[in-house]
């Protein structure tokens, strides 16, 4: 099972070793565009918490690139496999698990979107963020990218046409990262909207990369909360590739 | 080799294939006919383990289908109709992601896949970008990549659409090739042709039913083995005769052009399903 996993893993890696210098130029912009708005622009005059806003929005913007990017880098292009191209089939007819499946997959979306976190935090000390990096916050990082890359999978298997998946992310994608912690804090949002928020996993990931940058207590309970989603799109992944050969 | 038994497949209200069933033997080159939509890319999803059957019981190299999933995966190489190579990686390593995701051994892989890269006459091109290939490229890679793992038995759906006759008559050898190695290979097609030069026996199905299963010599005789084929104002006909003479008297008697051949495939497809395929 292991060597499957790896195998599913190996094509990932193959197709990013190929592009990777357009990979990481193309997720540079982005957040250089966020840290210009955000940080140069709007945050000159915005204090946080006794702290620039820039130091406040960099783990926002982390949880919320690293999201995009896990998501998308399996959404699309497992849709585009099983919808159009039909090389799902090519793992589907071979004798390897589902879940070898699920997770080579998942662990190769997480580690692009684990990449691409990388280059953000490379840029946000260029652009002179003050931010504390701990093993916690890695482990915050991973865990953010698998809910992620998960959710996408579990997005592909369902959504049925290319469009849809543009739909998923207008509709699920794009509110959470306005929404869930990444430019401010939800506390002062109507009670039933910051209910919905507090369920949703980014507002985990960003409240939990900015306590630890801040040097807070361990969010341990956030962690718990993406941990529980990973397990929850995994199990969804896993059945969802059954069901597909009914 | 593949053994069927009343197997059936229902796509909600839709039955798509009803009560087939069917053996195959080692070694033999078997062709599923039928007109589009009779249910041979259902039967062939269904041998192949991406669609499961509604009803029935298949086995494939002595096991069970329902139990033994994965040993089935192991043993058969599929060819689909649609091109579903990784556009994104070469050919080598389309070949290599399917020798991993069958667990051959590093050696034995890199050996399997450039022998089969010479047999498919592909060698030169390994490491260029799929995306670039021609469809009959493609659909010799697709082949290359079903055989890399030694199947015992091959599944073809429409291994030729869409192919140049140069190409088609190449993998025909090559299929007939792979028989002579002990395979046994399942194509399914709607060029008659093709099912008449290549197949030891063939099915006809229609509407989801098997309605004939012989070989093709003797379809064709259960007609006659002469025709006679004429042209009116309500269209193209065709009479059988068992005897030469028999059906040149008749020919004589027509006023119009009339051809006097031996009976075919097609005729026999044409008088079992009352419609004319393609090709």
């Amino acid at each position: 099972m292991l060597y499957d996993i790896w195998t599913v893993f190996w094509r990932d890696w193959l197709v990013l070793k190929r592009r990777i210098g357009r990979f990481i130029l193309s997720r540079m912009v982005s957040p250089i565009l966020y840290l210009v708005a955000f940080g140069w622009g709007l945050g000159r005059s915005i204090q946080v918490n006794q702290g620039s806003y820039l130091d406040f929005i960099v783990p926002g913007i982390i949880a919320l690139n690293s999201m995009n990017i896990s998501f998308n880098s399996v959404g699309s292009p497992l849709n585009m496999s099983r919808v159009y191209h039909k090389t799902l089939e090519e793992y589907l007819i071979a004798p390897i698990s589902s879940i070898s499946f699920v997770i080579g997959k998942v662990a190769s979306g997480a580690l692009r979107g684990l990449l691409s976190s990388l280059i953000i935090i490379l840029l946000a000390f260029a652009f002179g963020a003050h931010a504390l990096i701990n093993i916690w916050f890695a482990i915050a990082l991973v865990l953010n990218c698998l809910v992620f890359a998960s959710m996408g999978l579990v997005a592909a298997m369902v959504m049925n046409t290319h469009e849809d998946m543009a739909n998923f992310n207008t509709y699920v994608l794009l509110p959470m990262s306005f929404l869930c912690a990444t430019f401010f804090i939800p506390d002062h949002l109507p009670t039933v909207l910051r209910w919905l928020v507090e369920f949703l996993p980014l507002t985990h990931a960003s409240h939990a990369l900015r306590g630890i940058v801040s040097g807070g207590e361990t969010p341990v309970f956030s962690l718990l909360i993406m941990a529980a989603y990973i397990a929850a799109f995994c199990g969804i992944g896993v059945w969802l590739m059954e069901k597909v050969r009914e | 080799m593949i053994h069927i038994e009343n197997f059936s497949k229902k796509f909600g209200e839709r039955t798509a294939v009803d009560n087939l069933s069917l053996k195959i033997a080692k070694g033999e080159i078997f062709g599923l006919l039928g007109p589009n939509g009779a249910g041979k890319t259902t039967t062939i999803r269904v041998l192949t383990m991406l669609t499961r059957p509604t009803a029935g019981r298949i086995v494939i190299d002595g096991r069970e289908a329902s139990h033994q999933e994965q040993h089935i995966k192991s043993v058969i190489g599929v060819v689909p109709q649609h091109f579903n190579l990784d556009s994104d990686l070469t050919p080598w390593e389309n070949l290599e992601l399917h020798g991993r995701l069958h667990h051959m051994m590093p050696q034995v892989r890199n050996q399997r896949i450039e022998e089969l890269l010479k047999f498919v006459e592909l060698e030169d091109r390994a490491h260029e970008m799929v995306q670039k290939f021609s469809g009959g490229m493609k659909r010799r890679l697709m082949i290359a990549r079903a055989l890399l793992h030694q199947p015992k038995v091959l599944f073809l759906d429409e291994p030729t659409v869409g192919l140049d006759p140069q190409v088609r008559r190449r993998l025909w050898d090559l299929i007939r090739h792979l028989k002579n190695e002990g395979l046994t290979v399942l194509l399914t097609t709607h060029y008659i042709e093709e099912a008449e030069n290549l197949c030891q026996r063939v099915a006809i199905m229609e509407k989801g039913k098997l309605i004939a299963i012989d070989t093709p010599m003797a379809l064709c005789q259960r007609l006659g083995s002469y025709a006679v084929e004429w042209a009116d104002e309500e269209g193209t006909k065709t009479k059988f005769f068992a005897d030469r003479n028999e059906a040149s008297a008749f020919a004589a008697t027509l006023v119009t052009t009339t051809t006097l051949r031996q009976t075919n495939l097609e005729d026999a497809f044409v008088e079992l399903t009352g419609r004319k395929v393609a090709g």
